[in-house]
């Protein structure tokens, strides 16, 4: 049995560190990092998967299809 | 099939419906006005769309769209109204879509009048729109060759990806004469490049002609152009008439080379050696054929129903070698035989002395 | 791992080129997904606006024709009336529509044009800098109202839905909004009505979605979901203004 039942996964490629994500997340587990993408862009990050409720709400606020998020059966 | 008594208009329109144009789209002007009423009366019932559109700019760009989904599409105009399809034109051109636009002409230039002209002779060869481009353009001078030139311009339109243009005038659509229509099969041409849905078995299709970076827009301009060059080597297409010995041959396209015949048939009786050279494609113009037909030439005659267009176009292919006369009426009035008559007298007296003017 | 959300099938894989936190990602998803859902890709066109969605073509996945500013409906109506057996959409911005393009609009809609029409209204004309758009609200600052929009100056902004939905042929004339997941939840329905709409004939269908423009508001994108809440819809009030069968009536 994993640990992480449910999880976001951002495509940080994908990611113009719009920060809308991180303002929906009911958890607070995604924020804007430190790493600057191929683009400049700071993208987004998920700081604990393991708190994640895959509600989808950052996946679909988020204009730039960066986020997938997946649950374990 | 034998002959029958049709109004150039009415005939178009029919030969449209037998070229296998599928959707039509108008708005009202005057003279093009038959071309609606009888494709509204036909079309539906023969299984294509009516469609009366709220613009020019509307009918224009629904052709657009049917062109793009890959049936045979027309619209039809008069010299205003084709001033408002020359945006629709362009982006037509520009994304390789063939349709087939008819501009029955009158008068201008603004609303001008709703008598015959030929005023648009370099919006439609010259320009027809904003950008590098051409569209083909068919000038019949009667009925009968208005029918056929129909059948051609959506057959050339296809085989080259291209805008096609009848540029017909009110004489030419308002006159009556016995016509016959080829029985044909209409081939339908591959087009996989239509947007009609992939139906998940290709990639999706994009029609556009948008091109951010300079030099892929130019290499699309220039593969376009390319392809005018062979269009240029394969379909110009002329009428020269008792040019062989000619010392004055008369140029002229549609109405005006029409009338034009006749006064050179009564200058031959008066010992005048007249001919007529008829472009019948204006784009692409047939620049060889002029040539041939001046061989033997001491000056040349241009006739036309506006102020001197298509002149420019006999100028430039002879290389100024004759003088070039004009001789055009215009704002609705047509050229009489006997007006052209005395012009090519006036024009045999100065002969190869006058200047090109 | 099930995979519970991604990129729909619909929407090409490959980066938009949308400003951070403009709002048209978000359309052009919950557009794809709705495609996705009702199956339609390979028998579906769309056709492009002039503005900042002109290269849509890039994105959606099934057939695409880029249209002249403004027309989209009208080559919307050609591909449909000769292929009635399509899904067409248009995908256009508030210039496009409800200015150069208002003629086409109205047209296609009293026609009861059987189309779905994306409307996405930001107040601005984005591609271009920011200049004032027919639905730039009272006092507004664009490029070309430094001062703000003055009604006695520049006139008043058009409410397209309201207006449309005065017309015999409108099956559906609804105005929502994606500033927030309940939002964006409620305007793919919308979406996906206008869509099933065409499916089933009721006639002319348009959704008008109220969107950003972080870049030419001058605002982040979070300051602009809240200038969409606070602004622009007690000007623009969300609902449904028509909703009927054009042709069995309902």
């Amino acid at each position: 049995m994993g640990k992480v039942k449910q999880m976001i996964t951002i495509n940080s490629e994908r990611c113009k560190g719009c920060g809308l994500c991180t303002e929906v997340c009911p958890k607070k587990i995604v924020r804007i990092g430190q790493q600057r993408n191929s683009k400049g862009y700071y993208s987004a990050e998920c700081v604990d998967n393991s708190k994640c409720i895959s509600c989808t709400m950052c996946g679909v606020i988020c204009p730039d299809c960066a986020i997938r998020v997946e649950r374990s059966n | 099939m034998s002959k029958v008594l049709m109004k150039g208009n009415e005939a178009l329109a029919e030969a449209a419906m037998r070229a296998g144009c599928k959707c039509f789209f108008g708005y009202p002007i005057t003279p093009q006005t038959e071309i609606s009423a009888y494709l509204a009366k036909h079309m539906a019932k023969r299984g294509g769309v009516f469609l009366q559109a709220e613009s020019e700019i509307a009918a224009i760009n629904m052709t657009l769209g049917a062109a793009a989904s890959g049936v045979r599409a027309m619209t039809s105009s008069s010299s205003p109204g084709i001033s408002l399809k020359s945006e629709g034109i362009s982006y037509i051109a520009a994304s390789d879509l063939p349709c087939v636009i008819v501009n029955v002409e009158r008068g201008g230039p603004g609303l001008g009048g709703i008598q015959p002209a030929q005023s648009d002779y370099n919006q439609a060869v010259k320009a027809p729109g904003h950008g590098d481009f051409h569209m083909l353009v068919f000038a019949p001078s009667s009925v009968q060759e208005t029918v056929d030139m129909t059948y051609l311009a959506f057959d050339m339109a296809d085989k080259y990806r291209m805008p096609a243009m009848i540029l017909s005038d009110g004489l030419m659509g308002q006159m009556m004469e016995p016509v016959e229509f080829p029985d044909r099969e209409v081939n339908p041409v591959e087009k996989p490049w239509a947007c009609s849905g992939h139906k998940n078995k290709r990639e999706h299709n994009i029609i556009n002609s948008l091109y951010l970076k300079p030099d892929i827009l130019e290499d699309s301009v220039r593969s376009r152009y390319k392809r005018y060059e062979q269009v240029e080597n394969e379909l110009p297409d002329a009428e020269s008439y008792l040019c062989e010995d000619a010392d004055i041959v008369v140029t002229g396209f549609g109405a005006a080379a029409r009338i034009a015949e006749t006064a050179v048939n009564n200058a031959r009786e008066k010992g005048i050696r007249a001919g007529l050279f008829r472009p019948k494609t204006l784009y692409p113009f047939p620049k060889k054929e002029l040539n041939e037909a001046v061989g033997n030439a001491k000056a040349i005659l241009d006739v036309e129903m506006n102020m001197g267009q298509m002149i420019d176009d006999i100028k430039l292919y002879t290389e100024c070698r004759l003088p070039v006369y004009f001789y055009g009426r215009t704002g609705g009035n047509i050229p009489s035989a006997e007006e052209i008559l005395h012009e090519i007298e006036v024009c045999s007296m100065k002969g190869e002395k006058a200047e090109c003017r | 791992m099930q995979v519970v959300f991604d990129r729909p099938k619909a929407l090409c894989d490959v980066p938009l080129h949308y400003c951070p936190g403009c709002t048209h990602g978000i359309i052009h998803r919950i557009t794809a997904e709705v495609i996705d859902e009702l199956g339609i890709e390979g028998d579906t066109v769309g056709i492009c606006p002039v503005g900042c969605a002109v290269t849509a073509y890039d994105y959606f996945g099934c057939d695409m024709i880029e249209a002249p500013h403004g027309r989209a409906p009208a080559v919307a109506t050609g591909v449909k009336r000769a292929n009635p057996d399509l899904t067409v959409f248009t995908y256009q911005g508030d210039g496009d529509l409800a200015a150069i393009g208002t003629c086409e609009t109205v047209h296609a809609a009293a026609r009861g044009e059987n189309i779905t029409v994306i409307f996405v209204n930001n107040t601005i004309y984005g591609m271009t800098g920011g200049q004032m758009a027919p639905t730039t609200i009272p006092g507004q600052v664009t490029q070309t109202t430094p001062y703000g929009r003055k009604p006695e100056m520049n006139g008043f902004p058009v409410r397209m839905c309201e207006m449309l939905a005065t017309l015999d042929g409108t099956a559906l004339a609804q105005r929502v909004a994606v500033d927030s997941v309940p939002h964006i939840k409620e305007a793919k329905a919308a979406i996906k009505k206008a869509f099933e709409n065409q499916i089933n004939k009721r006639g002319f269908s348009i959704v008008e979605i109220l969107s950003t423009c972080p870049t030419n508001w001058g605002m982040t994108p979070s300051e602009a979901m809240e200038r969409l809440r606070s602004e622009m819809i007690p000007y623009y009030p969300l609902g449904v203004y028509r909703d009927t069968d054009v042709w069995n009536g309902q």
